[in-house]
């Protein structure tokens, strides 16, 4: 680890990110604000800080690659990569909408973008090739898959935690964003995963959990990243499904809900306006 | 009489050429690299070679990530494991985005003999030529097969190839010329055409010697690879014949006979018959067995084209 983050600067673009999502959800009627809200914190530390990557040349030969498993978390993508500056926030409006770049999920043909994803339980085995990859061609770059609390319900999943551990994937770094809710209700109660975080240290994998939503938390988590030689790293982030907007936080509806004019109103303001 | 080599063979000793050639080719297994032949390149660059275990879902998705970076991947398995278990893979990680990864399956079709009705694939072709950017090749012979593996490696894109497990006649010369998407006259004739992939092939050769005594003479066609289909070969064939018989070891539904009656019926409609299996699923027995009792031997390719040739009139 360098130097520490300026975590107050993380936080103003996380404030930024949310209003994006919202509005992004809202101009297209539809989209997932749910688990893009619960993921904002975890993005931002992959690109801030953790992840080695160029906005003005998305396809740069040594970047890492983050493979967006839980493919439908657009807004929150989406807005992250224009935060920084990967494309121009004027496609925004165009999100979801005919002759857009910005497709309902994600989609390489978006700056910034390594992998086209949606149906779940891809991402994992597809960002083990890339590891598998850099190391036949002796290369130093890693590979990060954000995946969803019940995407892992997926059996794929498991298949991909196998051989990352049987090939020794150091260079793996999964993330969980188990923010306990899935499209149904809660996880625990349509299909438990716990005790997760033994799941995956018995699939052979180095796991820490954290608060999803706490900065500080999530750069320590981080940093641990690459320090257990030969096994692939995972980390179990606790958050909130709706994160930061009060009458969202927790609730499964909103899994794959647009807010209306007016919840839209409310919800920024909760964020301290537009 | 013809050499009987199996398909496969064709492929998992090209396969081992173009590794020497090219150290981007890698082959990402699961657990069946002995049945499919992708063994001989495990043994000569283990290296490059890579098992997930029983695994075809991470398979698929495991080569997606290893061709984004450069490498040209093969992934190999039975027909029926790849394409019916990991479909949702190879739609999603291959063809929509487009990797350079190549789908090699042995084991299709009725031929595949004892195992019985869950290892025999009769819905690859169907499955596999619906899906955008894809290309589904079935060699007629081993050599053609190893052609194919050769074009495979050079030419970028998802691909598709069925071997087979039966050792099948050799009817290609090492120098005849295999081009994706261009379909060969294997005899002229022109009462009818029988349009043919894999073992076909030489069940409607021999069909024709069977129709000689008749004084029926027809035109075969190994239609070798079945998307993107050789429209101009079926069109011509169309006209010069004036009637048509596809002959596949697959289901009726959607695999070659569906594909030709495509281009039929919006170019150049004839009368058209189809040899294949009809809406069931296998059985175990013995290849000859199968082929004769699912109505897919010469015989039956002969009696469609009398029936032809009696509409024709």
């Amino acid at each position: 680890m360098s130097e520490i983050p300026n975590f107050e600067a993380i936080k103003v673009k996380a404030n930024q990110v949310r209003k994006d999502i919202l509005n992004l959800t809202n101009s297209a009627g539809c989209g997932h604000p749910g688990g893009s809200l619960s993921a904002v914190e975890i993005l931002l530390s992959l690109y801030e800080y953790q992840m080695n990557v160029k906005p003005n040349e998305p396809d740069w030969a040594e970047r890492d690659r983050l493979i967006v498993s839980k493919g439908h978390i657009t807004p929150a993508v989406y807005a992250v990569l224009a935060n920084y500056g990967f494309f121009s926030k004027e496609e925004y409006k165009l999100y979801r909408k005919f002759g857009g770049i910005l497709q309902g999920h994600v989609h390489k043909k978006v700056p910034g973008v390594e992998f086209n994803t949606g149906s779940l339980g891809h991402g994992l085995s597809v960002a083990n090739g890339i590891a598998l990859g850099a190391r036949l061609l002796n290369k130093n770059f890693k590979a990060y898959c954000l995946m969803g609390d019940g995407e892992i319900q997926e059996g794929s999943v498991w298949e991909a935690a196998m051989s990352a551990s049987h090939y020794k994937l150091d260079n793996v770094c999964a993330i969980v964003d188990y923010n306990k809710i899935q499209e149904n209700g809660p996880i625990n109660e349509i299909k438990d995963l716990e005790p997760l975080a033994d799941k995956w240290r018995s699939f052979g994998w180095h796991a820490v959990e954290v608060i999803g939503h706490n900065l500080k938390s999530l750069h320590e988590a981080f940093a641990q990243f690459g320090t257990k030689k030969g096994k692939p790293f995972v980390i179990i982030a606790h958050t909130i499904k709706g994160k930061g907007i009060s009458f969202m936080e927790g609730e499964a509806k909103w899994h794959g809900k647009a807010p209306n004019n007016e919840q839209l109103k409310e919800a920024l303001a909760e964020l301290g306006g537009e | 009489m013809a050499d009987l080599i199996a398909t496969r063979d064709g492929f998992g000793k090209e396969l081992v050429k173009l590794g020497e050639e090219n150290e981007k080719i890698v082959v990402v297994s699961a657990d069946l690299e002995d049945a499919t032949r992708a063994d001989y390149f495990k043994k000569a660059f283990p290296d490059r070679f890579f098992t997930v275990g029983i695994a075809e879902q991470d398979m698929i998705g495991m080569a997606a990530g290893l061709s984004l970076q450069g490498f040209i991947v093969f992934t190999n398995s039975f027909a029926v494991f790849m394409t019916n278990r990991a479909y949702d893979m190879i739609r999603l990680d291959l063809c929509y985005n487009n990797c350079n990864v190549k789908v090699i399956c042995s084991h299709a079709g009725v031929t595949v003999g004892e195992d019985g009705a869950s290892a025999q694939c009769l819905e690859d072709l169907a499955l596999m030529r619906v899906l955008p950017n894809m290309k589904v090749v079935c060699p007629v012979d081993s050599v053609e097969a190893a052609k194919a593996t050769r074009v495979f490696a050079n030419e970028f894109g998802p691909m598709y190839m069925r071997t087979s497990r039966a050792a099948l006649p050799v009817l290609t010369a090492e120098g005849d010329i295999f081009e994706i998407g261009k379909a060969t006259v294997m005899q002229k004739g022109s009462d009818a055409t029988v349009i043919a992939c894999g073992i076909m092939v030489s069940e409607a050769l021999s069909a024709a010697e069977i129709l000689k005594k008749d004084g029926i003479t027809i035109k075969v066609v190994n239609m070798h690879t079945i998307k993107p289909i050789d429209e101009e070969m079926i069109i011509q064939s169309a006209k010069e014949t004036g009637a048509i018989v596809t002959a596949e070891e697959h289901q009726m539904y959607g695999g070659l006979g569906s594909a030709v009656a495509e281009v039929v019926v919006k170019n150049c409609p004839v009368p058209m018959e189809m040899i294949a299996v009809n809406d069931t699923f296998g059985q175990s027995g013995s290849p000859q067995e199968l082929l004769k009792y699912y109505h897919l031997k010469d015989i039956d390719i002969a009696e469609a084209v009398k029936r032809l040739v009696v509409k024709k009139l």
